[in-house]
């Protein structure tokens, strides 16, 4: 494996994405910073409507436009500002440098094609190949993502396979052009667990083998367990906690990643009630004033209010945006999800 | 995105509001709109163009375009709101019927469907030599025409429907089926009838007029846009006023009810949208 | 197919018995006498009882004889057949029109959603869906023929008899009318479709591989609305066949159309009949091949 070098693949700065809305702008996307070194695998969490979607399709320059736009921030990607380039520049980078894979397997592939033309597709879009050594290739990835029979799978379509036989097809496509880095999606959201694990696995082996990076999205902390070397907490359009993954299980430090962490039905010991965050996330276009999670937080003050906290660095790469983090250090009752 | 178009009407899906008020008015008091009576044929000043006294000019048999105009307004908005009381009356009905009690189904189906594979405008026709000319047999020829349409989209919508959770409910709790039918189905349909019902009025109209044109719709002695252009054809050449007036206004009330009947299904619930076929 | 083809014969056969008015009166005239009309009556069976004259009909029908017409005293077929060539030349000829028109400017449209182009489309399409067909027919005919003389007024004189291919010009003007409002509807429907399946899975999919907006919009967003444009247009097929009474009228082609009409006018039953029946078999082809061609646009179709 090659050694990590310093500079991170992918750095976000500051990103902001605006929607108009019917009171003015709503921003989905609001002042994000992430990072991803090389091989590396960050998992970013966050309940639904927390941004994180429109964070990765910033990434992709696939923001739904019209209306959608980024309006503030850089991307930083191999010394090239993604946010600043043109649709043309950003479709050579789609699919060959940057690939990213969805939630619904089910719905992600165009029915009326075969597996095969669609990775073929994609490869040629690239001008990489001839359609003889496409077609090789995609044969080549169906047996990496371990589906048996690759050529004759090739010529299938996509309804006579299982969700997780498309998602397979889905990874194998994306990363026919070995890309540097994998968007996922929360991609095993829509399959039974017992195919959750193998989709992971699978994507785990495929990465070591060729130094990807992994930006990993998901609302299943025990996916981010499992996959993710470092994990960002997201929460209307905003990170409110990034750390390695060891470290933010074993001290989680902001209210909201705590409340996740505890609302994780636990198998051992007596579980009196489950354990919910109060209150429901919030629309974009009523955000209260000051720190944006603080209508759920059980430890909000009136300062809460007043300001939103900034990321406070609480230990090396731990970084924490609450007021009151260092009155919060002491480590989970029965040492979290793990 | 969608939801600021719907906040407020095109400006021009306005002016097609207007244009149908405008008309409603012409209609309801041609007499006192128009400037002569509209039968009333004064040869000496037959064939002039328009002018400070016949505002649209006269036709072959000296009578005033613009009052004839006028008291089409008339025939033409009587004859479409008849083919849509009629078509939506009786498609609601059977569409009804079929979609909610299964038994009858094929058989009214199949019916409709058999209809459907003539021609709307020549089954027009042959119902018409049989009932004779005259508004209401027109209505009714048209209206059958519309008819399936209708039956099609109600028994769609029916279908639907009944597989609501709401209805299921309602349905074990023990509420009778006709109030079932009344109280739940019918009043969802509204929204979605009511577009089609804008879009047949559009249709019908410019079929009522074909009819008219071919000599086989209202008989002569009505005024009506569509026996005027009939008539008028000879004089294309020399005198092409005959066609332009009644024929722009055809185009612009077809226009108008198109164009309300657009905006009106924008504001609807996007689902029923995917039901409203042929339009 | 076809026992609902029978359904419609038989509810074809007695809609039209039911027109008042009696074909052997009409064909004499005023001046026969009683004793001539019933003659004439009996001698075309139009004394038997109506079930009778269904049946005879029916079997001939099934050996391919669709009876004699009354007014042209020729085979029913044939005088069908007469007719038809300007109405499929007619009919083919306002497809290709309406296919090339409509498809693009609807796929356009959907691409440029809400651009100045798109209402201009839209507007364009609603207002030539609101014109009555002969009166554009007649607004064309002033323009085109009378005064700048480029086209000529009416009728068509036969291609396959001359061998002239020149006579197409006769059903130049024609064709645009009959082509406008139903490119109109196809604008509206290619543009609809399209927008609905840009919201697709596989189009953000597509996308995200990295294809050109050009790619995604034709191989992947219009390759899927296909089915609604071939069904659509399989209709639109349809209507063209026979519904084109107006423009017949307007420009007076020998036609089918007009054909059916003026045999309603003189209770030509047979006649009627005939094209009744042949005008529905040709709509359930139609509809069969649409369904055919949906397998072949849709694996998911074909493999159930």
């Amino acid at each position: 494996m090659l050694p990590k070098t310093n500079t991170p693949l992918l750095e976000i700065r500051d990103l902001r994405v605006s929607f108009p809305s019917a009171s003015g702008h709503i921003f989905p996307v609001d002042g994000v910073s992430l990072s991803i070194a090389r091989g590396e695998t960050l998992g970013l969490v966050g309940e639904s409507g927390s941004g994180k979607s429109m964070t990765s399709l910033a990434v992709m320059g696939l923001v739904p436009r019209p209306h959608g736009k980024i309006c503030g921030g850089g991307i930083s990607f191999k010394g090239r500002n993604l946010a600043e380039l043109s649709n043309e520049e950003m479709m050579n980078i789609r699919g060959k440098d940057i690939s990213m894979i969805f939630q619904e397997p089910m719905t992600s592939l165009n029915p009326v094609y075969t597996v095969g033309d669609q990775i073929v597709e994609g490869i040629l879009a690239h001008g990489a190949m001839s359609r003889r050594e496409a077609r090789d290739r995609a044969v080549e990835m169906l047996a990496k993502v371990g589906i048996p029979g690759p050529e004759k799978r090739v010529d299938s379509y996509p309804h006579l396979l299982s969700g997780g036989m498309r998602q397979r097809v889905m990874i194998a496509m994306a990363l026919s052009l070995d890309p540097e880095l994998l968007i996922a999606d929360e991609p095993t959201t829509a399959l039974d667990v017992t195919i959750q694990a193998q989709i992971l696995d699978l994507m785990e082996g495929l990465k070591k083998e060729r130094t990807m990076s992994v930006l990993l999205i998901t609302h299943n902390l025990g996916i981010v367990a499992e996959s993710a070397q470092r994990v960002a907490v997201m929460y209307a359009g905003r990170i409110l906690e990034h750390a390695s993954t060891e470290e933010l299980f074993r001290t989680p430090l902001h209210p909201y990643t705590r409340g996740l962490l505890d609302s994780i039905p636990r198998m051992e010991g007596r579980v009196k009630h489950l354990r919910a965050i109060p209150g429901m996330v919030p629309s974009l276009e009523t955000l209260p004033s000051g720190c944006k999670f603080r209508n759920r937080c059980v430890y909000a003050e009136d300062l809460c209010g007043a300001a939103e906290p900034p990321l406070h660095e609480a230990g090396p790469g731990h970084f924490v945006r609450c007021r009151r983090w260092h009155e919060l250090r002491a480590p989970m009752e029965g040492g979290g999800a793990k | 995105m969608k939801f600021f178009s719907a906040f407020y009407k095109r400006k021009i899906a306005l002016g097609g509001l207007l244009f149908i008020v405008l008309l409603l008015l012409f209609a309801l008091f041609s007499p006192y709109i128009a400037t002569f009576d509209p039968q009333e044929m004064n040869p000496v000043d037959k064939l002039r163009s328009p002018d400070g006294t016949y505002y649209f000019g006269t036709d072959n048999f000296g009578r005033d375009i613009f009052s004839r105009v006028v008291f089409g307004a008339r025939t033409s908005l009587t004859g479409s709101a008849g083919v849509i009381l009629f078509s939506l009356s009786i498609g609601v009905l059977i569409g009804v019927s079929s979609g909610y009690f299964r038994r009858i189904e094929p058989y009214l189906m199949r019916l409709i469907d058999v209809l459907m594979a003539f021609p709307p405008l020549l089954l027009a026709l042959v119902l018409v030599s049989i009932l004779g000319r005259g508004m209401g047999n027109v209505i009714i020829a048209v209206g059958a025409t519309y008819l399936t349409r209708t039956t099609r989209i109600v028994y769609g919508l029916t279908l639907k429907l009944r597989e609501e959770p709401y209805i299921e409910a309602a349905i074990s709790s023990g509420v009778k089926q006709k109030w079932i039918i009344l109280k739940h189905i019918l009043p969802n349909m509204m929204s979605p009838l009511i577009v089609q019902a804008t879009f047949t009025f559009a249709f019908s109209l410019l079929d009522m007029a074909a009819l008219d044109f071919l000599g086989l719709g209202i008989p002569p002695s009505i005024p009506s846009w569509g026996n005027m252009l009939s008539e008028g054809r000879m004089y294309l050449t020399r005198a092409p006023w005959l066609l332009i007036f009644p024929g722009a206004c055809i185009v612009l009330t077809v226009l108008s009810f198109n164009l309300v009947g657009d905006v009106l299904r924008d504001r609807l619930d996007p689902h029923f949208r995917r039901d409203i076929e042929g339009v | 197919m076809i026992p609902s083809l029978l359904l419609a014969s038989i509810i074809v056969f007695s809609f039209i018995h039911l027109i008042p008015g009696d074909p052997a009166q009409i064909m004499l005239g005023d001046q026969a006498t009683p004793e001539q009309v019933q003659g004439l009556r009996e001698a075309m069976g139009l004394d038997r009882p109506l079930y009778v004259q269904y049946g005879r009909w029916l079997s001939g029908v099934v050996r391919g004889d669709f009876g004699t017409s009354i007014f042209f005293h020729q085979p029913v077929l044939h005088v069908i057949l007469d007719r038809a060539e300007t109405s499929v030349l007619i009919a083919v000829f306002s497809m290709m029109l309406i296919i090339l028109v409509g498809v693009p400017i609807g796929i356009l449209s959907a691409v440029r959603y809400n651009s100045r182009l798109d209402q201009l489309f839209s507007g364009l399409s609603m207002l030539f869906a609101s014109v009555p067909t002969f009166w554009l027919g007649l607004n064309l005919m002033l323009l085109f023929s009378v005064m700048l003389r480029w086209l000529p007024t009416s009728g068509f004189p036969s291609i396959l008899e001359s061998g002239d291919w020149t006579n197409l010009r006769y059903l130049v003007l024609p064709c645009i009318t009959l082509a406008a409002p139903n490119s109109a509807l196809i604008i509206r429907l290619t543009r609809s479709s399209m927008l609905d399946v840009a919201k697709a899975d596989y189009v953000k999919t597509a996308r995200a591989k990295g294809l050109s907006e050009g790619a995604v919009n034709i191989r992947h967003i219009f390759r899927n609305s296909l089915i609604s444009v071939v069904s659509a247009l399989g209709f639109t097929f349809v209507a063209l066949m026979a519904g084109t009474v107006v423009t017949e009228t307007v420009f007076s082609l020998p036609g089918i159309g007009r054909l059916v009409v003026e045999s309603v006018l003189r209770r030509d039953y047979p006649t009627i009949q005939g094209i009744i029946l042949i005008i529905a078999f040709l709509y359930m082809v139609i509809n069969l091949l649409v369904d055919l061609s949906f397998a072949l646009l849709d694996p998911r179709i074909r493999y159930s």
